[in-house]
């Protein structure tokens, strides 16, 4: 297991993540993790319990999970959301642009090209689940 | 045409820097082959039979003259000295060295060209109406709506690793030039009876392995919901396509198998919840494209006379131009497809040549067609003459657009690895066979397309003749398929019975046209002909 990336001030939490289905069961679990076939939108309900939430790509190139983070920060989630599993340096970018704030990548990734990956694009052109400010809309401030 | 400003070239120099770093940590061993495979795909680096082919995209066919001569300096600089454009109006280069690949992209990125998204699992380049901006039956220019989903698809995060590859087109006019119901997402630019333009959205069309023709499912999208809802779409894709198996992961198995009523309903939902999350563009922003595809300065009371006394330019005329909307213009055809020639092939000075004519008499503006030709979008009747000589002396001047001559075909076992059967020698032989009768401009409109494996790539489904080249028991075999179309009039064409070796499927092509002009009545187009009279009589004909 390589280093966990974590782009957050708070805590990390430290109980396990289970299932979407053991996490609906156990009312006091508060991490729970998403596998590509699961509907993040049976999480909705709950989210005030939740600090943790991992998404798993099996491989990288299964791209359900960038549906499931952004529609949890749709939903308003903050707390954390973490990509794990098999998350690569040239898909960091468009996770965090999804709305992930932590990776956990089964291979350990290269310092300096995870910071390069993040400083690659000067600007962006479409809305995500992130703070940034797209061109189209640059243009018409 | 569309003109790059600060945050577009940014974006383009940035990812030509991001791929020469991926090449690089592929050569140090950082990434693997397969990690790096999907990363030079999304910069249209396929690797081929022989060597590594570069897809560069041409945002809805259009280009500059500007443009048109860097593609031939690159022909000339890193390949061998010749492009193939292809049926989704970009060009290939098919001998491309990997290291030199990033050099081309930056050579690229200078006259605001990139091979973003030609390949791999993401939203491809967006196809338009090659005629856009000239059609005379155009209700407005369909470009600035595939301009602004080209922003919104390039680097799109959510959407960058689809269950396969996506394809949109945008028309504009009821007459269907861009094979928008065999798509992805087709779109159609309409007006509701408020005179309000909107967006008819038909999704899950394709060809392939299974073609299928895309239902509508929202007849009327307001112009400022078009992004929203296409995010909507593919959303609902990119969760639900299917991913156990390659074959059936395009969109069009998933509205097929939860049926368009259902796919429908919950693109309408995601659709409702996407609009508080405002990913819509500032409407300004569409205004301001259309900025860049408004009107050339037509000269007004151009006339429309044409000296017809030069038998072989009058049959160029009324073969390869189209009704302009200004008066004393027309749309000019550049044949791709000589005799006995390569479809969709250009040599570089062939290039240049149609760069300084389209800067001569174009308003410096040229199109690629899927169709594999290209198109000078708006020339004066009165320089007609000049161009075609032009043309004429560099062999662009095959009069045969839409003719059984204007053959698409796929580039075949010649190049592709996918390839199953040689495309290029079949095309090849049958306009030199029409050619050589003489019967290709009595038959009229006869669109064949010619795919060398299930892929399609050669549109044979959609052909009024399609071929199709398969491996049977390690020779090459081609199944004839008759009645399709890729127009307004859109059809699936159906396999005739057992297939032919590469000189037999020739023959059969003219038995097939043999049997259209004896049943052929008034007026009537080899594909009229047969949904008349069905395909009893051409299977008789092929069969006995």
């Amino acid at each position: 297991m390589a280093e966990l990336l974590r782009y957050r001030d708070d805590e990390t939490v430290d109980h396990p993540a289970v299932t979407v289905d053991a996490f609906l069961d156990q009312s006091n679990a508060n991490a729970v993790r998403i596998e590509p076939g699961d509907d993040a939108r049976d999480l909705l309900p709950h989210l005030e319990r939740v600090a943790l939430v991992e998404v798993n790509f099996p491989a990288f190139g299964d791209g359900r999970g960038y549906s499931s983070a952004r529609i949890l920060r749709e939903a308003g989630y903050d707390g954390e959301l973490r990509a794990v599993g098999d998350v690569l340096v040239d898909q960091l970018a468009y996770m965090r642009r999804c709305g992930f704030d932590a990776f956990e990548p089964d291979q350990q990734l290269d310092k300096d090209d995870v910071q390069a990956a993040f400083d690659r694009w000067p600007d962006v052109y479409q809305s995500a689940a992130d703070d940034r400010t797209p061109i189209w809309t640059k243009r018409h401030a | 045409m569309y003109q790059y400003d600060q945050y577009d070239q940014a974006m383009v120099d940035a990812r030509v820097e991001e791929f020469r770093d991926q090449a690089r940590r592929r050569l140090e061993g950082k990434l693997t082959e397969a990690q790096f495979t999907p990363l030079r795909l999304k910069n249209g680096l396929y690797l081929q039979l022989h060597a590594y082919m570069l897809r560069v995209a041409i945002p809805y066919g259009t280009l500059d003259s500007r443009q048109m001569h860097a593609l031939a300096d690159i022909a000339d600089k890193y390949d061998r000295g010749y492009g193939h454009f292809t049926t989704r109006q970009n060009i290939q280069y098919n001998w491309i060295k990997l290291e030199e690949a990033a050099d081309i992209l930056a050579d690229l990125a200078k006259v605001e060209m990139h091979a973003i998204q030609t390949s791999g699992n993401c939203i491809r380049n967006i196809s338009s109406d090659h005629f856009a901006g000239a059609a005379a039956d155009e209700l407005v220019d369909p470009r600035p709506y595939a301009e602004i989903l080209r922003q919104w698809s390039s680097f799109h995060p959510e959407f960058n690793y689809l269950p396969r590859k996506f394809k949109i087109a945008v028309i504009a006019s009821d007459t269907d030039r861009a094979a928008m119901r065999l798509h992805d997402i087709g779109i159609q630019i309409v007006q509701n009876d408020a005179g309000e333009l909107g967006a008819a959205f038909y999704v899950g069309g394709g060809m392939g392995r299974t073609p299928m023709i895309a239902p509508c499912i929202n007849p009327f999208v307001p112009l400022d919901q078009l992004v929203t809802y296409s995010e909507a779409c593919l959303r609902v894709y990119n969760r639900y396509g299917r991913r156990d198996n390659k074959f059936k992961a395009r969109i069009k198995i998933l509205v097929h198998e939860l049926g368009a009523e259902e796919y429908t309903r919950q693109v309408e939902e995601e659709f409702a919840h996407l609009l508080e999350q405002g990913v819509e563009p500032p409407f300004a922003e569409l205004e301001r494209i259309r900025t860049f595809f408004e009107d050339p300065l037509f000269e007004a009371g151009a006339s429309s006379d044409i000296d017809r006394s030069d038998p072989d330019f009058a049959l160029w005329v009324d073969r390869n131009t189209v009704a302009h909307k200004a008066d004393g213009y027309v749309s000019a055809v550049i044949s791709l497809k000589p005799v006995g020639g390569i479809p969709g092939d250009a040599t570089a000075e062939q290039m240049h040549l149609m760069a300084d004519l389209a800067k001569d008499y174009s308003f410096d503006e040229l199109r690629v067609m899927h169709t594999q030709n290209i198109v000078l979008p708006h020339v004066r009747a009165a320089d007609l003459h000049a161009l075609w000589t032009a043309l004429d002396v560099a062999g662009l001047g095959a009069p045969n657009l839409d003719t059984v001559e204007d053959i698409i075909a796929c580039p075949g076992l010649d190049y592709c690895s996918l390839a199953n059967a040689r495309s290029i020698p079949v095309a090849q032989r049958i306009s030199e066979r029409f050619a050589k009768t003489g019967k290709t401009e009595t038959l009229g409109q006869l669109k064949l397309k010619i795919s060398g494996c299930i892929n399609a790539c050669g549109h044979h489904h959609a052909g009024h003749i399609g071929i199709l080249g398969v491996d049977r028991k390690g020779v090459e075999n081609y199944q004839l398929l008759l009645g399709g179309s890729e127009a307004e009039d859109v059809s699936l064409a159906k396999i005739t019975g057992p297939g032919f070796d590469e000189h037999g499927i020739v023959d059969a092509v003219e038995t097939v046209t043999t049997v259209y002009e004896r049943e052929r009545e008034d007026g009537e187009r080899f594909l009229d002909t047969y949904r008349r009279i069905g395909m009893n009589p051409f299977k008789e004909a092929l069969y006995g």
